[in-house]
């Protein structure tokens, strides 16, 4: 396993400016996560490190060496795709030896056998590894594919939304696998999506991209905490953070078409008009609570409940534990968790 | 069948009643197929059912007699006559012979118009116009194109003199006999006409072929050659079987460009199957029987061969 470094890195496709000046270093050993939304630059990047696609400036560097001479085949990195990309013709067995038999790798039949047993188990596919892959869920599929992946120690592990075409309950049973085999093997992986739920249960670090540029990147906790935009802000956390326009006034933040107004939390200077980011799980609904509003909607998930309290023409989004017996048009009042407030200024960028 | 023919006749008396705007979905629908119907059974399915039973007669299309029925006669004569067997013979190394030059050939073509280049659009165009014109023509112009004293072939390759200059159609080279040379001859006709067909065929497979499988392999170390054998031909393969499938049936059944380039000849060295029956059938001798039975001959030893084939490729399918 190895580290990883892009800097500066660009690539332009005839249009477009699919990465612009991407530089972040991937340490050994650890679980980097790629977030953004479609179109963003996170498969390019990918494909950048692979070497399947060639950057127009800066350079990738694998432990500290630069590795822009290098083709696929010798930068021993091993790619999950989105697709699945298994070899339809053959069988599981023989997709897991591919990587094994090149001509380039040598490796002796015995030693092949015992690492696709030790493979197979590792990813509950023993009993596939006769058949055909065109006959395997999509489920199987990708384990087959991370197998293929695994079977070889490569320098990383780059994995394009391998979850993603998988559905709801088998993506979340395999995103606890992949989390456990990564961290029981230790290797260096980086990993695209743009689901932030994968990116904040799996990563170490995460890199968040937008049209080919890095907008943050920080534990999971960092990003989820102090995001460096509203995009970020807005990107990470469900339900959604709450937004607001706001204008400061004599020591105060008047909510913009609402009665709402708090105290200016900070003693940082502060521009006049600016954007208030509360959290849902922020916005406490409790008997005499300093702000009061009016359910205009529920959303009981089970284990917690979105609430939806109006004030003015204002909604905010508020999260309580369990099912609540609250009514819609039932008059409530709440408190607003004075230190996780997030500042932004109408331009999106972070103030504190 | 039947029913439809009755739907037919009784269309026009419903139209008489009341009701007349109102005919059925069934009526139009029937209408439309009757025509196309009685065509094919004229066309079709009359003859093919009438010239069975006359592979079972002693028969003459010119003769003012009725068919003479013989039982298997015809069969046994012509799977007895040896003559006969070296025409299948002929006919199977023809076939043999162009279909494994198509597929090479084709196979090749193809994975060399696959890449995108100046012009490639273009150049795939021009390949396929051999394909696109009809046999009897192709066999005329490469006939004149043979030709010993004048052909363009010869003058391209050098020989400006006829008497030292090979006769390809004649099988003869220099005055000396070569046998086989006209054989191979055609064969390089059809091989000329019918490679685009099979390159058209592996292109569409190749273009299929997503990128990320070659990705893959090239993350996974794969050499060019395995790559090749391990994901192009496979994915390739069904298209190809196809190809294979339809050039072989055409090929066991070929008939125009022989029949215009060298009617069977020098001697019976081209002498083909199909020509042969084109021979008996209609060229002076009228043994309608007979014609009729090497003809069914010809069509099981066709399907035997397809569904060969037909079950290879649904194996391949499979996967």
């Amino acid at each position: 396993m190895s580290s990883v470094e892009l800097r500066n890195v660009s690539k332009r496709f005839s249009m477009v400016d699919a990465l612009s000046d991407v530089s972040f270093s991937i340490k050994d050993g650890e679980f980097f996560v790629l977030l953004g939304p479609t179109g963003a630059g996170k498969t390019t990047t990918l494909r950048v490190i692979a070497a399947l696609e060639k950057q127009d400036a800066g350079s990738v560097y694998f432990d500290g060496e630069s590795a822009d001479h290098l083709q696929p085949a010798e930068r021993d990195v091993a790619m999950v795709f989105q697709q699945y990309s298994l070899y339809p013709t053959m069988t599981v067995w023989d997709n897991l030896a591919f990587p094994l038999r090149s001509p380039m790798r040598n490796v002796p039949q015995a030693e092949i056998e015992k690492r696709i047993a030790d493979v197979a188990e590792k990813l509950r596919i023993t009993h596939l590894l006769d058949r055909k892959t065109a006959r395997l869920s999509g489920g199987e599929m990708q384990r087959v594919a991370i197998g293929r992946a695994i079977v070889r120690q490569p320098r990383i592990f780059l994995m394009d939304e391998p979850l993603s075409n998988l559905d709801a309950k088998l993506r979340e049973a395999l995103r606890v696998e992949l989390q456990h085999l990564q961290k029981t093997q230790g290797d260096t992986t980086l990993l695209v999506t743009h689901d932030q739920i994968e990116a904040l249960t799996m990563a170490d670090r995460i890199a968040v991209l937008d049209r080919g540029r890095i907008i943050q990147i920080g534990t999971p906790a960092e990003i989820y905490d102090k995001p460096a935009s509203t995009f970020v802000a807005t990107l990470v956390g469900t339900p959604r953070i709450n937004l607001l326009p706001v204008r400061r006034q004599d020591g105060s933040l008047f909510i913009e078409n609402s009665e709402l107004h708090i105290p200016v939390p900070t003693t940082v200077p502060l521009p006049e008009q600016l954007l208030l980011g509360i959290r849902p799980e922020d916005v406490r609904i409790a008997a005499g609570g300093p702000h009061a509003g009016q359910i205009s909607l529920t959303e009981p998930l089970g284990v917690e409940t979105i609430v939806h309290i109006q004030s003015g023409r204002q909604t905010l989004l508020s999260l309580m534990s369990g099912i609540t017996n609250i009514k819609v048009g039932d008059g409530v009042t709440f408190s607003l968790f004075q230190e996780r407030l997030h500042l932004f200024e109408t331009d999106g960028r972070r103030i504190v | 069948m039947t029913s439809s023919a009755q739907a037919n006749v009784s269309s026009p008396v419903r139209a008489e009643k009341p009701q007349r705007k109102q005919m059925s979905d069934m009526t139009i629908r029937n209408l439309f197929i009757a025509p196309t119907l009685l065509l094919l059974i004229a066309m079709n399915v009359f003859p093919l059912f009438y010239s069975l039973y006359l592979s079972f007669t002693n028969y003459s299309a010119i003769a003012r007699k009725a068919p003479v029925w013989v039982g298997i006669e015809n069969y046994v004569n012509i799977l007895t006559d040896p003559q006969m067997w070296q025409y299948f013979n002929t006919t199977g190394k023809y076939t043999l012979l162009t279909v494994s030059l198509q597929v090479v050939l084709g196979f090749a073509l193809a994975m060399l118009v696959k890449e995108k280049f100046a012009g490639s659009g273009i150049v795939t165009t021009l390949i396929l116009i051999p394909m696109m014109l009809s046999p009897v023509v192709v066999g005329l112009f490469w006939k004149y194109m043979y030709n010993p004293s004048w052909g363009y072939l010869n003058w391209l390759m050098g020989f400006t003199n006829p008497s030292v200059a090979p006769d390809w159609l004649a099988s003869s080279w220099a005055r000396k006999s070569v046998p086989g040379l006209a054989l191979f001859a055609v064969v390089f006709v059809d091989v000329w006409m019918w490679t685009p067909f099979v390159m058209l065929l592996v292109l569409s497979g190749l273009k299929a072929i997503p990128d990320y499988l070659y990705e893959a392999a090239a993350i996974d170390r794969a050499s060019s050659w395995f790559q090749f054998w391990r994901i192009t031909v496979p994915q390739v393969a069904p298209l190809l079987m196809i190809a294979i499938l339809f050039r072989t049936i055409e090929a066991l059944k070929s008939f125009d460009l022989v029949m215009g380039m060298t009617g069977g000849g020098p001697g019976d060295q081209t002498e083909v199957i199909a020509v042969n029956l084109y021979r008996k059938a209609f060229l002076g001798q009228w043994q309608t029987g007979e014609a009729s039975a090497l003809a069914y001959i010809v069509l099981i030893i066709i399907i035997a061969i397809s569904n060969l084939y037909v079950r290879y490729l649904n194996r391949l399918r499979e996967g």
